[in-house]
């Protein structure tokens, strides 16, 4: 775990700096049910972190832990060299992690452009006498946040729907516009739960490209869940592999590869 | 060839995010309020301008609150007459502590307090949501109703229970009281609305509107984007409130010069300025406008229209009429059009667009 | 806090916005109490004085929560039809309350038109099930797969079309049910307890002995028959009830139509002891605090929730109610509720809800 990780494939060589965030000891329970059985792991700035398992792993759970939608009853989370046990989605927001949901979870009744632009409310700072103005500085603020919300529009290559609402456009698409949202917050940590889902081959090497270039241009920091393990392997610096809410491996790709646990959980163990 | 955007192209930013980006809407626009200020004072009748206008003007302000709670923060509200109320005993308080204030700036000044009222009803909101929240504006909408006729300190210990609107003036011309014409009172009403409408506008298309929006269609992903849910949520009943109150005080000091104000503000006006915003359009500024125009038209369209067309009909029977399509009108709507005639604006607009060929 | 792991509940004094509503709040209860009462007094008769007199006339405590039991068992059989309703189609039934109004209305008007009393129960029976047809065809069936909050309002166009057309059809006047023709009983039975004379309305004892017998009948029937089995799969998920074969529109009619025989039983009882008219509209908007309390799809919780608000609603009437001038029964169902829903979002026998993303 202490273990500095090495790139194998040679290709991608991206500094890896301190740790960004640590997750120590996290238990998560719904009643009787444990989703998460004391998991720690970290993230390091700079990196691209997969977190893989099984259906029903707690992955998902463990982002909602990270952001601070779901309070674990064990356990505290390390963000920035703050240790926190508690934690409200507006804060992780407002501490520099965004996200996207496994679900799309667009504002459907916006267009892409505002959608895009919600991910700018942090950074807005006008109070409501000059928004209801919508004159001078507050208008003067609006055109510098579209500035850079044209920006995301031109790298994610979604000019065309600027203005559509988000809820008719196709499936891919508008996974691509939930990561122009998450870009937007200009995060330090970027969450994404499973970028492609329901994507065709192509639509997912587009996403690849977005991730690998967000992670390059950026050096945003990436936190992952995917299922497709070609992907996982191909992008990612570092895995940490989960089971039934427990860790049961964690190292660079190919070390999780030949890990025998990691090996029985997606092939099943012969009894 | 009427109504084209080619050729219209935007080169900044500010031109683009316009509320009106198209020349043609602006010259709609201004042609509409040149109606307003002028052609309608002018040639309509004294009935038809208080009859028609003034209470249109009024609904249309009262729906635009209800429409920033329900239709653009998703939050149902059926206590919008309570909060009317609020704004209009605030205003006729106000009137009797500082009588030599102007009366306008007092109207404007009690929708403050409804405000305050809205956000203390909007506590809630924060647990509950969806029917469960309509609960809790019922609570608002009784509870208020009660103490408008058991708090006599509200109506002055009047022994009536009624507000008496004093006369009140501007360089000498009575705004209100029995001596004030409808012309005034309708200037009045017609500043004022536009001013807030504008004010509106602005709010729903920045920072605070996309807040909203984003509570009401995915409220979990708008919090992770980090809107505070609840500030959001206050910052919606306030603002709402805050129309609706104003819209109150105009009822009662513009439109019905006094009255029993408690029966006014119950719970079927609540209702029906709901209807309006649904027939309008959720989420739309100028759908309020077609849905207040259209609700507060029919019933006095269908009671001398009707006769007028030679159907003869009473007046009780025209209240039941109105009813059964106004319910009919609801549900038809929602079938059809769940967005109400605001879409059906944009649909004719994106028709007149390509006319008159449309492929 | 137990170990569910919940949201946390943001603080609520941390808002400017919420001082600001706390500090109009204080002003208007100061104001609305202090006009009434010196503040010397106020705690005396808030905290003591009413427990006082619930000790020394114990007969008067007896017969205010009797009569807080009957309201609440009307209100209860509101909220059943309510929850049937909302179980099975999802759909918030708004215009429950002006079913009950409609139903009662077309038997009186029936009768009035010299229908026999028994004839005429049937003919709107037969007038119910018309409607739930009708709603099926006309509001349900093309509003499929809309998000709640449409179908919600759809039922107030219900209702709007409901009052304007029992109105037309029977005039807007208040009717006499028609309680004796229908053998209801008539009268008082007075019992002699706790030192005093408690007065019981035949009426009241009836309503609460046809209520409980309708709510076994109901359990009974969503528990053995076939249609019950086939209900419960639908409250359960409409998806998978179609694809075992059900007929959503089929068990809608059925649904609605058995809301309207509540409401007619509702209507009866209701006008039985008022009259029947519209006031009862605005009545049965206690129902949704009701629901709040029972949740939303719990038969027992509508029962439970209804006899809390009724009795409560009495007892604050009766003994907290002059301290502000009286009338308060017109809200405290609501804020009772409201009270409730802080602590139980999910209502008495409801879930804990666990949200996802």
């Amino acid at each position: 775990m202490n273990a500095e990780p090495i790139n194998v494939t040679g290709t991608l060589i991206r500094a890896k700096g301190e740790v960004l965030l640590s997750v120590e000891n996290i238990s998560l329970r719904f009643g009787g049910v444990k989703a998460i059985t004391d998991v720690s792991f970290d993230i390091r700035k700079g990196e691209i972190r997969a977190i893989i398992g099984p259906n029903g792993a707690g992955k998902t759970s463990m982002l909602n832990c990270i952001n601070g939608f779901y309070q674990p009853q064990e356990g505290q989370i390390v963000f920035k060299g703050e240790r926190r046990a508690k934690m409200r989605p507006h804060r992780a927001a407002a501490g520099g992690i965004a996200r996207t949901f496994q679900n799309v979870a667009l504002f459907k009744g916006m267009s892409t452009l505002d959608n895009i632009m919600t991910g700018r409310t942090l950074k807005m700072k006008k109070g409501f006498f000059w928004q209801a103005l919508r004159h001078g500085p507050a208008m003067q603020e609006e055109i510098a946040h579209r500035r850079v919300v044209e920006d995301i529009i031109d790298f994610l290559q979604i000019e065309h729907i600027r203005k559509l609402p988000v809820g008719k456009l196709p499936y891919g698409l508008q996974k691509r516009v939930e990561l122009g949202r998450a870009l937007a917050m200009e995060p330090e940590l970027l969450l994404l739960d499973e970028p492609m889902a329901g994507m065709n081959l192509e639509e997912k090497e587009d996403m690849c490209r977005f991730i690998l270039d967000v992670n390059n241009q950026f050096g945003t920091t990436i936190a992952l869940i995917e299922h497709d393990m070609g992907v996982v392997m191909d992008l990612s610096d570092r895995v940490v592999v989960l089971e039934y809410g427990r860790k049961i491996a964690d190292g660079t790709p190919d070390e999780v590869k030949a890990n025998q646990k990691v090996i029985d959980a997606y092939l099943g163990v012969a009894h | 060839m009427l109504y084209r955007e080619a050729g219209q192209y935007k080169s900044s930013y500010a031109s683009d995010m316009a509320v009106f980006p198209l020349k043609e809407d602006r010259i709609g626009i201004a042609v509409i309020l040149a109606i307003a200020l002028v052609a309608v004072p002018f040639l309509g009748s004294d009935f038809f301008i208080a009859s028609v206008m003034i209470p249109f003007l009024i609904f249309s302000l009262a729906a635009i609150g209800l429409n920033i709670l329900t239709g653009y923060t998703g939050l149902i509200s059926l206590g919008t007459a309570a909060f009317m109320g609020v704004g209009a005993y605030s205003c006729y308080k106000l009137t009797t502590l500082f009588p030599g204030v102007n009366i306008i700036v007092l109207i404007l000044l009690s929708g403050l307090f409804s405000a305050g009222i809205g956000v203390l009803f909007g506590l809630p909101s924060l647990r509950i949501k969806g029917f469960y929240l309509a609960v809790a504006t019922l609570a608002a909408q009784f509870f208020l109703q009660w103490a408008f006729v058991r708090v006599p300190w509200l109506f002055n210990y009047n022994a009536s229970g009624a507000i008496e609107v004093p006369q009140r003036t501007l360089f000498d011309i009575p705004l209100t009281g029995a001596a004030a014409t409808p012309e005034t009172r309708y200037f009045v009403c017609l500043g004022l609305v536009v001013v807030l409408t504008w004010f509106a506008s602005n709010i729903v298309h920045g920072k605070l509107g996309r807040s909203w929006m984003a509570v009401r269609d995915m409220d979990i992903a708008a919090e992770l984007m980090g809107i505070k849910l609840l500030n959001a949520k206050l910052m919606a009943f306030a603002v709402s409130s805050y129309f609706c109150g104003v819209a109150g005080a105009m009822m009662i000091f513009l439109w019905y010069g006094g009255g029993e104000a408690a029966d006014v503000f119950s719970i079927r006006l609540s209702f029906n300025i709901l209807f309006m915003v649904i027939i309008g359009g959720l989420g739309s500024l100028i759908g309020s406008f077609f849905g207040a125009a259209f609700l507060s038209i029919l019933p006095t369209a269908l009671k001398f229209g009707l006769p007028a067309l030679g159907i003869p009909i009473q007046g009780a029977a025209a209240e039941h009429v109105t009813f059964m399509l106004v319910g009919a009108l609801i549900i038809t709507f929602l079938i059809v059009e769940p967005h109400g005639l605001a879409r059906l604006w944009q649909i004719g607009k994106q028709k007149l667009r390509t006319w008159p060929f449309p492929y | 806090m137990s170990d569910i792991a919940t949201r946390p509940a943001p603080s609520l004094l941390a808002s400017p916005l919420v001082k600001f509503g706390l500090i109009v709040a204080a002003i208007v209860v100061a104001l609305a109490i202090g006009v009434r009462l010196d503040t010397s007094n106020t705690l005396y008769a808030i905290f003591v004085d009413p427990f006082q007199q619930m000790v020394q006339a114990p007969d008067l405590l007896v017969q205010t929560v009797w009569e807080g039991l009957v309201s609440g068992v009307l209100y209860a059989l509101i909220a059943l039809g309510f929850v049937l309703i909302f179980k099975a189609s999802g759909v918030f039934n708004f215009a429950q309350g002006i079913m009950v109004v409609f139903a009662a209305l077309t038997l009186v008007g029936l009768y009035e038109k010299g229908v026999p009393a028994f004839l005429a129960v049937i003919i709107t029976l037969g007038v119910m099930f018309a409607l739930a047809v009708t709603i099926e065809r006309v509001v349900l069936r093309p509003l499929v797969n809309q998000p709640d909050i449409i179908l919600f309002m759809a039922t107030f166009g219900i209702t709007y079309f409901l009052i304007g057309f029992g109105e037309a059809l029977f005039g807007g006047n208040p009717k006499q049910m028609i309680a004796e023709q229908l053998y209801l009983p008539k009268g008082a039975v007075d019992l002699q307890i706790l030192g005093g004379l408690v007065s019981l309305q035949k009426i009241d004892i009836a309503a609460a002995l046809i209520a409980s017998l309708m709510i076994a009948a109901l359990a009974a029937f969503f528990q053995y028959t076939r249609i019950g089995r086939a209900l419960r799969a639908v409250a359960d998920s409409h998806k998978a009830a179609l694809s075992v074969g059900i007929s959503l529109n089929q068990i809608w009619v059925i649904v609605w139509f058995t809301a309207g025989i509540v409401a007619l039983i509702t209507g009866i009882m209701w006008g039985a002891r008022s009259d029947v008219s519209f006031a009862l509209e605005i009545v049965a908007l206690k129902a949704l605090p009701v629901l709040i309390l029972g949740g939303f799809t719990s038969i027992p919780g509508a029962i439970v929730g209804g006899l809390i608000i009724g009795i409560g609603e009495k007892l604050g009437e009766f003994y907290w109610g002059p301290l502000v001038g009286g009338g308060i029964e017109s809200w405290l169902a609501y804020f009772i509720a409201l009270g409730f829903l802080l602590f139980r979002p999910q209502g008495l026998f409801g879930d804990k809800i666990i949200e996802r993303i």
